[in-house]
């Protein structure tokens, strides 16, 4: 049987939080197609994508080369099933920064997982993923850090936060580290909650309406995952980009 | 300019307000002294709208309307202002952009145009200049990492931009340095003094009305107004407490 005649199913871990009906329909040559892309020694590359499609899946493979940097930023606002993946192997001082923001409605399972392998000493890396959901939405993020024996001066970082917008939203994380090395720093955080009411209320005697103080806390919130883009701009367009979801939003049961 | 009813609120279901009955006018200061526990803060957040706070009775008219029928922002575009006892941090939003904000959406309400960025900057500079406070300061996140004298501070800018008829102050002295409380009532002075305006101030001590002089004194005790009087009640309180000139 070859591989890629195989369809992942909810079975497998990396799938565990996908939608299954998506995947019992899917492509198996979609669904199991990398891109893959190398950076050389000393260089910079960068990905930044706003998913705005639905059905889709886009699988990276990355290769990072002596103290380069990859960095991605990426949006997903689609649905009813999106999923990013991206697989790093950092050599020797090598950098992998990456922000990631799922905003999702209705029924929309919107993913991202990472894996990142540290194989060489003094690699660094940073990952900061904002999920903002409501309807019966799931925003998940599945990290993964592996760092080999030799790996050591390892620096790497996660962070996950989802913001619940109403009852019957969902988010998952499952953070993974994977440490052979002894000398090394691997820093992982998760938090789930609603909308800060302390906030929401002095925003409002201020006359901030509350869908404006929505907004206000969202742009905010999903505003870390891109902090360190550098360019302005695109910063900008990207919060801009993924808050437009929430134009028009009907929260009818507010967590 | 402010009438209150007979107000009772619950808290958690506690009675915490029981037939409170006062008026403010135009033009004047009222100050509300009172032992902890007696309401005080229950009152500012009552007329604020803040959720949690049920009211169980009687009513507020403020400039001829049902406040209790507005929700929070509404009271705020009308006028209302609410200065928090512990202002609240907001991670990632700057003060430059949630004030403008504030102040459109509270001009968008009253049927007015927008503030241009350039002009919002002017105001807030010229107001920040009022309490002696740094422009840099208004440009960082919304109170976080502000000791709790900046916060105060901050919340007299606020209101200096925000411009409000009415203003309950809570607190607002609590946690100011001396020099502090004289900066932040020379702004209330110059914000809120005027004949169109009035200001209800909720403090524990007489320092603030040194600077801040009211025309009328309240002593708040279990849920309502137990005494009033002229600015010697003031005094009075701070040298024979509570309980000897409330009883």
């Amino acid at each position: 049987m070859s591989e890629l005649a195989t369809l992942p199913t909810k079975r497998d871990e990396d799938w565990r939080y996908a939608d299954g009906e998506y995947l019992a329909a899917a492509d198996a040559q979609a669904i199991n197609h990398w891109r893959t892309l190398e950076v050389p020694a000393g260089e910079t590359r960068s990905e930044i994508k706003a998913h705005q499609s639905g059905g889709m899946t886009d699988r990276l493979r990355v290769h990072v080369g002596k103290g380069g940097r990859f960095e991605a930023f990426h949006s997903i606002t689609g649905g009813k099933y999106s999923r990013v993946e991206i697989e790093v192997t950092l050599e020797e001082g090598a950098h992998f920064e990456f922000g990631g923001v799922t905003v999702g409605s209705g029924d929309k399972v919107q993913e991202f997982v990472t894996r990142v392998i540290h194989s060489e000493p003094n690699g660094t890396s940073n990952q900061v993923v904002r999920a903002v959901q409501w309807g019966k939405s799931v925003g998940n993020f599945l990290g993964r850090i592996e760092v080999v024996r030799d790996a050591q001066k390892t620096d790497a970082a996660q962070n996950f936060r989802a913001l619940l917008l109403e009852k019957g939203a969902t988010a998952n994380t499952k953070p993974e580290l994977e440490i052979f090395a002894d000398d090394v720093l691997c820093a992982h955080g998760a938090a789930i909650g609603a909308m800060d009411e302390q906030a929401r209320f002095y925003m409002a005697a201020r006359g901030l309406t509350p869908e404006a103080a929505q907004r206000l806390l969202v742009q905010a919130f999903i505003g870390d995952a891109f902090a360190s883009l550098d360019d302005d701009d695109t910063r900008e367009r990207m919060v801009e980009g993924a808050l437009a979801q929430l134009e028009g939003a009907r929260i009818e049961n507010p967590v | 300019m402010l009438k209150i009813t007979n107000l009772s609120a619950t808290v958690a279901d506690k009675t915490i307000l029981d037939g409170l009955t006062l008026e403010v006018n135009a033009d004047e200061v009222h100050a509300i002294m009172g032992p902890n526990g007696a309401g005080k803060s229950t009152l500012a957040y009552v007329l604020g709208g803040r959720p949690g706070y049920e009211v169980t009775g009687g009513s507020v008219e403020f400039l001829g309307k049902d406040l209790l029928d507005l929700e929070p922002h509404e009271r705020a575009a009308l006028g209302f202002f609410l200065g928090f006892q512990y202002p609240v941090e907001i991670p990632g939003v700057s003060n430059v952009q949630f004030l403008r904000e504030a102040l459109n959406s509270q001009r968008k309400a009253r049927g007015e145009e927008p503030l241009s960025g350039g002009d919002f900057l002017k105001l807030a500079r010229e107001k920040a200049g009022l309490l002696k406070m740094d422009m840099e300061m208004l440009k960082r996140q919304v109170n976080v990492g502000f000791s709790g004298g900046e916060k105060k501070r901050a919340e007299m800018v606020q209101m200096g931009i925000l411009d409000p008829k009415f203003a309950v102050l809570d607190e607002t002295d609590s946690g100011l340095d001396i020099d502090a409380l004289r900066i932040v009532g020379d702004g209330i002075n110059t914000i809120m003094r005027a004949p169109d305006k009035a200001v209800l101030l909720i403090t524990h001590y007489q320092r603030l009305l040194d600077v801040v002089k009211p025309d009328y004194v309240h002593v708040l005790a279990r849920g309502k107004i137990v005494k009033t009087g002229g600015p010697e009640l003031a005094l009075r309180l701070e040298e024979e407490g509570y309980e000897v000139v409330a009883a």
